[in-house]
């Protein structure tokens, strides 16, 4: 199954061992109308999750920081789409070695409408793109309502081509980690431990909100949360099912899966809020669909629906304590990425390897074989994804730091808002008392304000 | 009695609030308002229609307050309110004809004078 994987997702003409699937598709190289349209839908539903997002994470802040919050999400569609295309497709998916592509395809050379696996080239290129932008945008939700926008920017497109691009060539571009079994379907290690660890790791570099731990800092529209949730577990239909990479019974399977994990995931949250704090809150609902989606993308493909269930019921336990215990210390990762997408990942990521089923995988998890080794392999590629990407995040933020002279906003514009400060606009303007400006006198005032970014 | 109005920044309520009660000043009304104190304006643009924004949000606290309390209370204001910049605030001290707490028809002193 790996290596129908592996040989589909990569579609390098590697010469791999070839099951009887593989093979069929070797002898009529030819793309299919079923498979192409599924990708082509899928591609537009994760796209969706990164507004999905936006909204999940500009409900949990203060209105006056709302749109920028949403804007580092927006903003993610332009910088990381576009660097995507220009040279990450190429790092994360030209041959290279084992530890990185290569630049051959830089902005595009040679990916064209043949057959890439079933589907065309390009459209493989669009969907793996629609990941590398929602991955950089997870990262945001540990540095809102402070950091400046254009060092924000700029770090996203660098941990795009520097962290993201390799570490998903590691696994799915015909690197070490793929090439050693490391079983990661859509996206758990590679996605959100990835994304989980730079975030925990920008937040650390930031510092604290300077009114965290002093001020209750409250979610301002618990509705968008829950909007945005919603929006995500509908886009992660096509990240899962899409990885399938064919319209066939896996992606049946990783579609089904990303029903069940988060449904059981969201049962146990909601037992858990019941018995610890005696009512059941809708951010922790949101919160579950998250974590349970988080935990079943690396099994999707890989675990029967009967697995995917008690994953997502399981897996969501550690992430429940593990905010209530982060928002009592000093470590502001605001939004709690680390808590959702980093230790969801790592369940998912190692409960992968116990309940991956023999149907769908080579020999199947601890559970079925009895051996340690696939669990063996998950952690090492959790170990190894946890360890390159923190190193490198603070690295990249800590240069940027110093390029840019601060990756924080002044205090007194974190009170004011960023909204306005980095953005000129609020989310909420009622227009009474705003004096239009003419066109002469408009851009003198603009700059005559402090500008936050 | 006096009714203090003070009308502060939104970001520095927090501060304000812990700083009247850590003066045992605890029977106050919160308001959302808008004004204008002369501060720097801030100008926002949409879509290519740029206005300055006249009026700034704001927070205005009413407190009825009995003589003795009332230096306390413009002080504990005055320091938690503060950040340099125009555009923190104004406080007035207008004097009151009759105050009645609601509950017990209480008047004056003893209905600003916190339940225990």
């Amino acid at each position: 199954m790996l290596n129908k994987m592996l040989c589909t997702l990569a579609g390098l003409g590697l010469l791999m061992p070839l099951s009887a699937f593989a093979q069929e598709a070797e002898a009529v190289p030819a793309i299919s109308g079923a498979d192409t349209s599924w990708l082509l839908i899928s591609t537009a539903l994760v796209l969706l999750m990164t507004p999905g997002l936006a909204f999940f994470y500009g409900g949990l802040v203060r209105s006056k920081n709302a749109l920028n919050t949403m804007m580092m999400s927006f903003v993610a569609l332009g910088v990381s789409g576009t660097l995507w295309a220009i040279a990450g497709y190429s790092i994360a998916f030209g041959e290279g070695s084992a530890w990185m592509g290569d630049f051959s395809m830089s902005f595009l050379t040679g990916v064209g409408l043949d057959p890439n696996g079933s589907i065309p080239d390009l459209l493989f290129m669009g969907f793996q793109g629609t990941f590398a932008i929602i991955t950089a945008a997870l990262i945001s939700g540990a540095v809102v309502e402070r950091m400046k926008f254009i060092p924000y920017v700029i770090f996203i497109g660098l941990w795009g081509l520097i962290v993201y691009a390799p570490v998903c060539h590691w696994v799915w571009g015909g690197g070490w980690l793929g090439e050693l079994g490391a079983l990661d379907f859509a996206g758990g290690a590679v996605v959100h431990v990835n994304a989980g660890v730079a975030a925990v790791v920008a937040a650390l570099v930031l510092g604290p909100r300077k009114d965290y731990g002093r001020e209750a800092l409250l979610p301002h529209n618990v509705p968008f949360v829950l909007l945005g949730a919603g929006i995500l577990w509908f886009g992660w239909f096509g990240f899962n099912g899409g990885s399938a990479l064919a319209a066939d019974g896996i992606a049946a399977l990783a579609l089904v899966n990303t029903l069940l994990a988060p449904a059981a995931g969201v049962f146990v949250w909601t037992l858990l809020d019941q018995f610890t704090t005696g009512k059941v809150t809708a951010v922790g609902i949101a919160t579950g669909i998250v974590v349970g989606l988080v935990a079943i993308t690396p099994a999707a493909g890989f675990v029967s629906p009967g697995g995917a269930i008690i994953l997502g019921a399981v897996a969501v336990i550690p992430s429940y304590f593990i905010i209530k215990w982060r928002t009592r210390t000093s470590l502001d990762d605001s939004l709690d990425v680390f808590a959702a997408h980093g230790m969801g990942g790592i369940m998912g990521a190692l409960l992968t390897g116990m309940l991956a089923s023999p149907l769908f995988t080579e020999d199947g998890g601890l559970f079925f074989s009895g051996e340690f080794g696939q669990l063996g392999i998950q952690a090492l590629s959790i170990g190894a994804v946890a360890v390159y990407s923190g190193g490198l995040t603070f690295g990249i933020l800590k240069v940027l730091g110093m390029v840019t002279g601060g990756l924080r906003a002044e205090s007194s514009d974190e009170g004011l808002g960023m909204d306005l400060v980095a953005h000129g606009e609020e989310a909420y303007a009622t227009g009474e008392g705003a004096v239009l400006l003419n066109e002469l006198e408009a851009p003198a005032r603009v700059n005559g304000i402090k500008n936050g970014s | 009695m006096k009714l203090v109005k003070a009308i502060v920044r939104p970001s520095t309520l927090s501060d304000v609030l812990r700083a009247l009660y850590a003066a045992d000043i605890t029977g106050l009304t919160v308001s959302n308002v808008r004004g204008h104190g002369g501060e720097v304006e801030v100008v926002g643009t949409y879509r290519g229609t740029t206005a300055k924004m006249e009026l700034q949000d704001k927070i205005m606290i009413d407190i009825g307050i009995s003589d003795d309390f009332v230096d306390i209370a413009v002080d504990a204001i005055c320091k938690s309110a503060f950040t340099g910049n125009v555009g923190d605030g104004k406080i007035f001290v207008l004097p009151v004809e009759r105050v009645i707490r609601v509950r017990t028809r209480e008047e004056d002193m003893a209905a600003v004078t916190p339940v225990r």
